[in-house]
């Protein structure tokens, strides 16, 4: 297997890595690298912070692994290789009536990197993580043995949310879920509110929700946006919206507060006062983002972090003073999202529990920084997570406080890679495998 | 009637994407090639994406013993061929150990060419059927980093200049793909790649050239020009040139 050099950057770009990097086309390549030279698989290198970096190191991509090799059309069960594109399997079971049955913002990322830090959807208050829906997985652990991992295993519970550390995942076994049709019809409220959004969320019945927040509205207006009640149906696929692509990094002021001011107050009006539903293609409404290749580049060449956090049900006010403090600085970007989470979780160092998430865009600024350390403790003190998949910032003592089990998965990493070769730049920051 | 394709060298990343166009199209496939594992993926994501029947089959390019069997999976009927195969050991290791060129040249050359005469029969008694045969930029000028490979994709290209000749009388065609830099296993990581195609790009110019029965394509295609210019450069000029 040859090894390229290469400088490359989570999703935020606002860390990077330079370093050596892999892609290999065959499972049997990849076990070979497993064998000979093992490294950490970071699929389609999406994580937005350093989940996914190896700085001086070697990292696998696992985007040309990427054949659904196995698919049960009445039970709705698919085997593919860890490099499919969420997105691609979408588009690749919807005509057969069948969905994935958790789906991230994003369809670029790899259904390897959605086992790795387990990721949530829409549905996640009714459906539970994506590990939820694993009849098992093939896992090839340093040294190049491929083992089957069923659920309900030790080994399981490691991996799933286990950002990668305790082997390169080869493929997935992922029960679908049923789907009406291929298109999904959306009604989407205006909110005016902080008590209204949080009211309006509780009380969708749809399966599919979420909540578009302006992080710029304070006073009154504090937590006012849309929310977005999605159900699949049945009906014409309508034509799919142009793709737009963003040429080259933003100048600076293109997110200056005023123009995150006007458009927030634009895209918040878009919506008519008494609401409206509308049908949307699949791959609009769940990856809403995927239609501006390369958006990224909006925040400029220093790029971008994302805070996300979720807080336990009650502790609701303590995530009101944060989005409090987030309008006040100014610093927030038209990307804000609340949602309703459930319990489910399917891994130890799983994000998910039942409560409130926030999600929140900064662009990589010095008061941003600050910012964000700031809401890291508010998150901590109420109880609550740090999204590890978005996460460059977060300190080592407050992340391991929030995700009490980790010694117990730190065990089981290391039982499983043993020379510590899958140890990637977070994991040494935030001292996971200590 | 769903085409049928066999695909030679069916693992690597254009075979791949050629035959995930192919199966949107509802062809029948014949994945060929040494890597059973990894052909019967292929062909299993295949048939999930509307291939009528995909199935992979042992296809070794210096075993003429396995080539019967490749046509024999294909059926009756008209068959249609791609070909992929070959091997690209690095320049210097074969300067340091000539008998190399031996497996470079049956990989590119021999073998191929030894399998797609038997399908030339088929297409010859069917009257109908297309012959697609990957050569590469390298193959039009012998240079100083890869002539090895570069004579054995040459030999190929002539092979498939004298094949078109045949079978246009038949009723068949062939098709001679030369791609520049195509972002596969072969070329990542190696220094001194540039405008680098995606394998799916170029799976579109060959369906493309297939259906408009084009002769020699060069994908993408501005690689035609660069070509065309390195071909013009005179021999005591070239000869000290290090491109």
């Amino acid at each position: 297997m040859r090894w390229a050099e290469a400088e490359y950057a989570g999703w935020g770009r606002a860390v990077r890595a330079t370093g050596r990097l892999a892609r290999p086309e065959r499972a049997s390549a990849l076990a070979a690298i497993m064998a000979d030279a093992p490294a950490p698989a970071i699929g389609a290198n999406r994580s937005y912070g350093d989940a996914a970096l190896n700085d001086g190191g070697r990292a696998v991509l696992t985007t040309r692994l990427d054949r659904i090799c196995g698919f049960d059309r009445d039970a709705g069960v698919i085997e593919a290789e860890a490099g499919v594109r969420l997105g691609d399997l979408l588009d690749a079971v919807a005509p057969h009536g069948w969905l994935p049955p958790v789906l991230p913002g994003t369809g670029h990322a790899t259904l390897g990197g959605a086992v790795a830090m387990d990721v949530h959807g829409k549905n996640h208050h009714r459906d539970g993580s994506f590990g939820q829906h694993l009849d098992g997985l093939t896992l090839i652990q340093p040294g190049g043995t491929a083992v089957e991992v069923r659920p309900d295993t030790p080994l399981f519970a490691a991996t799933v949310g286990g950002l990668g550390q305790t082997g390169a995942i080869e493929r997935v076994r992922l029960r679908l879920t049923r789907t009406k049709g291929e298109v999904m019809i959306v009604t989407e409220r205006r909110v005016p509110d902080w008590d209204a959004h949080l009211a309006a969320l509780d009380g969708a019945a749809a399966p599919y929700t979420v909540g578009w927040i302006d992080a710029t509205a304070t006073g009154a207006a504090l937590g006012r946006g849309i929310v977005e009640e999605g159900a699949t149906g049945a009906g014409l696929v309508p034509p799919p919206r142009p793709a737009r692509r963003v040429p080259l990094d933003a100048p600076g002021f293109a997110l200056a507060p005023p123009v995150v001011r006007a458009f927030n107050a634009a895209y918040w009006r878009r919506v008519p006062a008494s609401g409206r539903t509308v049908v949307r293609p699949l791959a609009d409404f769940f990856f809403p983002l995927d239609r501006i290749g390369d958006w990224n580049r909006l925040y400029g060449r220093r790029g971008f972090h994302q805070f996300q956090c979720v807080v336990p049900t009650d502790r609701a006010p303590a995530l009101r003073a944060m989005l409090e403090e987030v309008a006040r600085s100014g610093l927030a970007s038209p990307l804000a999202v609340l949602k309703r989470l459930g319990p489910g979780r399917a891994g130890t160092m799983s994000f998910p529990m039942e409560g409130w998430t926030l999600a929140v865009d900064l662009r990589n600024t010095p008061e941003a920084v600050r910012l964000a350390e700031r809401l890291e403790a508010a998150a901590a003190t109420a109880g609550g997570r740090i999204y590890l998949a978005k996460d460059a910032l977060a300190s080592g003592a407050t992340i391991r406080a929030m995700y009490p089990a980790h010694a117990e998965w730190a065990a089981a990493a290391d039982a499983a890679d043993p020379d510590r070769t899958l140890v990637t730049d977070m994991v040494r920051r935030l001292g996971l495998r200590p | 009637m769903s085409e049928t394709w066999i695909l030679l060298g069916a693992s690597s990343a254009m075979a791949r994407a050629l035959a995930r166009a192919l199966a949107r199209n509802g062809a029948r496939l014949v994945l060929a090639g040494r890597d059973l594992d990894d052909l019967g993926r292929t062909a299993a994501d295949a048939e999930m994406r509307g291939a009528a029947r995909a199935v992979a089959v042992r296809f070794d390019a210096r075993d003429p013993a396995s080539f019967d069997a490749v046509l024999a999976a294909a059926g009756d009927g008209v068959v249609n061929a791609a070909c992929f195969t070959g091997t690209m050991p690095p320049q210097d290791r074969i300067d340091a150990d000539p008998a190399l060129i031996d497996g470079t040249i049956a990989d590119s050359l021999t073998g191929p060419a030894r399998m797609l005469h038997l399908i030339a029969a088929r297409i010859e008694a069917e009257g109908a059927g297309t012959i697609v045969g990957v050569g590469s930029v390298a193959g039009d000028r012998g240079r100083l980093g890869n002539y090895v490979y570069g004579a054995a994709k040459g030999g190929f290209a002539v092979y498939l200049s004298g094949l078109r000749n045949r079978l246009t009388r038949a009723g068949g065609h062939v098709v001679t793909v030369k791609p520049g830099f195509v972002d596969t296993a072969m070329t990542w990581g190696l220094p001194g790649m540039f405008l680098v195609a995606a394998p799916e790009a170029v799976a579109r110019d060959i369906l493309r050239a297939v259906a408009r029965r084009r002769s020699v394509i060069y994908t993408p295609g501005f690689w035609r020009l660069i070509m065309l210019i390195i071909r013009a450069i005179p021999e005591p000029v070239f000869k000290k040139m290090k491109i």
